[in-house]
């Protein structure tokens, strides 16, 4: 294992034309972490996933993939990087004029492999894993919001990626649904060890997320028990953006005890 | 204030011929190289170039039959009706039939190019799309590019024999011109260097009509507003465009002498 952070961001900064964005961003997150990024509507969340998938380039600073930074590298230097990584979006962006089935097989088609009964295996394994094995033949369109979500996520874990980034994957979702995409992002980080950086507006999912883990058995979240060992509970770090700066990070411990003010109004 | 706002109109205008430049030439480059997206040149074929067929052929036939009644009108006056296949057939080959049908292009593809992209822009389609390691210009742009490349001169072509079917039509049922008469003026008035400019003009409307559904597409902003925008901006500067350039290739090719 590379003894560099999965993810690292340098003094980061980006402007749109003359409005400021993300001004000296730093933080690092270590291989298997979970990050929950925080904020106000406008903060800069969204753009900074898409700043660590290098869909877009910041205007300064660096942003380290596995140490190696991406902000130099050209949109094909930029795909070997991006094999070891996943993004979900914030509703899904599946390709509407794709079936499910053709949607989780896109990036093997487009790594040219060409063994029909491979893909479709491969492709039945990843959406049994979000247990949506059997919309395999439905079009996006005739998904719940929830669903296409689940979908999403099964797309980007086609290529077994170690980091996985996820643009308020509950949002606009009711309770139940949002809480079985929190399983699945549970699932991904507690049975592959997937390092993951979470935007979220709802505080309970971050929570939830920090305080329970996937039971394979009982194949939902279930609560750690009390007093267990720090080894044992998952490492969730809390990063909350404030116009365009990190305003704060720590674990759920100092965020949740934290005497700040905006903190306090955020937290309640 | 009023000169800092002209300013910045300039700029992003400067930066939009920038951009629609780097996007076009990237196209063009990248076109020659793997990886190719066969299966999706050949669907936007089917679009673009079958798809448009019924319009180029409405078009191309009724553009021709109103070219020989206006000729008829006057060449009556001077007795010279017989010329009207002659007319007809330069009209449409040099001008009428790559114009006309560049714009019923524009009106029909360069929109749908913008709506189909712009929506994919919107819905994230298209960064995820890079996310998972594929380049929006080789699977999106270079497809539309070729596509209309390839289909738009054939259509020309097509318009140019249907506008000179319309034109008969027309000459047979007002002055009963020989079938003999109206072909053999019209294909006797053609040389090959009209030919050629009626066939050099489609291909270069072809690469403004494309380039600038994908360049409109790409650069939308806005949501589903955003996307009505990008369409609309898509067919109006496209139509401008093949104008200007209507002019400019018919002014540089005098220029060179070619005629």
């Amino acid at each position: 294992m590379s003894a560099a952070p999965a993810i690292e961001l340098r003094n980061v900064s980006l402007s749109f034309e003359s409005k400021r964005v993300l001004a000296g961003v730093s933080f690092a997150l270590g291989a298997g972490e979970t990050l929950f990024l925080l904020g106000v509507t406008g903060s800069g969340k969204s753009v900074l996933l898409k700043l660590m998938m290098g869909l877009l380039k910041p205007d300064g600073g660096q942003v380290l993939i596995d140490g190696q930074d991406l902000v130099p590298l050209s949109e094909a230097s930029l795909q070997p990087l991006r094999r070891r990584m996943g993004i979900v979006f914030q509703e899904g962006a599946l390709f509407d004029s794709l079936s499910v089935f053709e949607n989780v097989a896109y990036r093997l088609r487009e790594e040219h492999l060409r063994d029909e009964a491979a893909i479709e295996q491969r492709v039945r394994e990843v959406l049994r894993f979000v247990e949506m094995e059997a919309a395999m033949d439905k079009m996006p369109s005739e998904l719940s919001g929830g669903m296409q979500r689940r979908v999403a996520i099964a797309r980007t874990m086609i290529s077994n990626p170690s980091i996985m980034l996820y643009d308020s994957p509950t949002g606009g979702l009711d309770p139940v649904t949002g809480y079985s995409i929190n399983v699945q992002i549970a699932k991904l980080r507690d049975m592959q060890h997937v390092t993951s950086v979470v935007v979220t507006q709802h505080l309970q999912d971050a929570y939830e997320l920090a305080n329970y883990v996937y039971s394979a058995e009982k194949q939902t979240l279930v609560p750690l028990p009390q007093g267990s060992p720090a080894t044992s509970r998952p490492l969730t770090r809390f990063l909350m953006l404030r116009d365009g700066g990190v305003y704060f990070q720590g674990n759920e411990q100092e965020f949740t005890h934290s005497p700040d003010p905006y903190l306090r109004k955020f937290l309640t | 204030m009023i000169s800092a706002m002209i300013t910045g109109v300039l700029k992003r205008w400067v930066q939009n011929v920038q951009e629609f430049t780097l996007l076009l030439v990237d196209a063009v480059r990248q076109a020659f190289t793997p990886p190719r997206y066969l299966v999706d040149t050949l669907m936007q074929m089917d679009s673009i170039g079958f798809g448009s067929l019924p319009i180029v052929v409405l078009i191309g036939f009724f553009t021709g039959g109103i070219l020989a009644l206006q000729a008829y009108r006057e060449m009556s006056v001077f007795g010279e009706v017989g010329l009207m296949g002659e007319l007809v057939a330069l009209a449409l080959v040099l001008e009428l039939g790559p114009v006309l049908t560049a714009l019923m292009m524009a009106g029909r593809n360069s929109t749908g190019i913008a709506s189909e992209i712009g929506s994919m822009v919107v819905s994230e389609q298209v960064d995820a799309m890079r996310a998972l390691g594929t380049d929006p210009l080789r699977k999106l742009v270079i497809p539309r590019l070729v596509a209309t490349a390839v289909t738009l001169p054939l259509l020309t072509i097509l318009a140019d024999f249907c506008g000179l079917l319309g034109g008969y039509f027309v000459s047979y049922m007002t002055v009963r011109l020989s079938t003999a008469q109206y072909w053999t003026s019209a294909y006797q008035s053609l040389s090959y260097k009209d030919v050629f400019q009626g066939l050099l003009k489609p291909f270069v409307f072809a690469i403004v009509i494309s380039m600038m559904g994908c360049y409109e597409g790409l650069h939308t902003t806005g949501g589903t507003e955003g996307v009505g925008r990008a369409t609309t901006r898509a067919m109006v500067v496209a139509s401008v465009l093949i104008i200007v350039a209507d002019f400019f290739i018919t002014k540089f090719l005098m220029a060179i002498g070619f005629y």
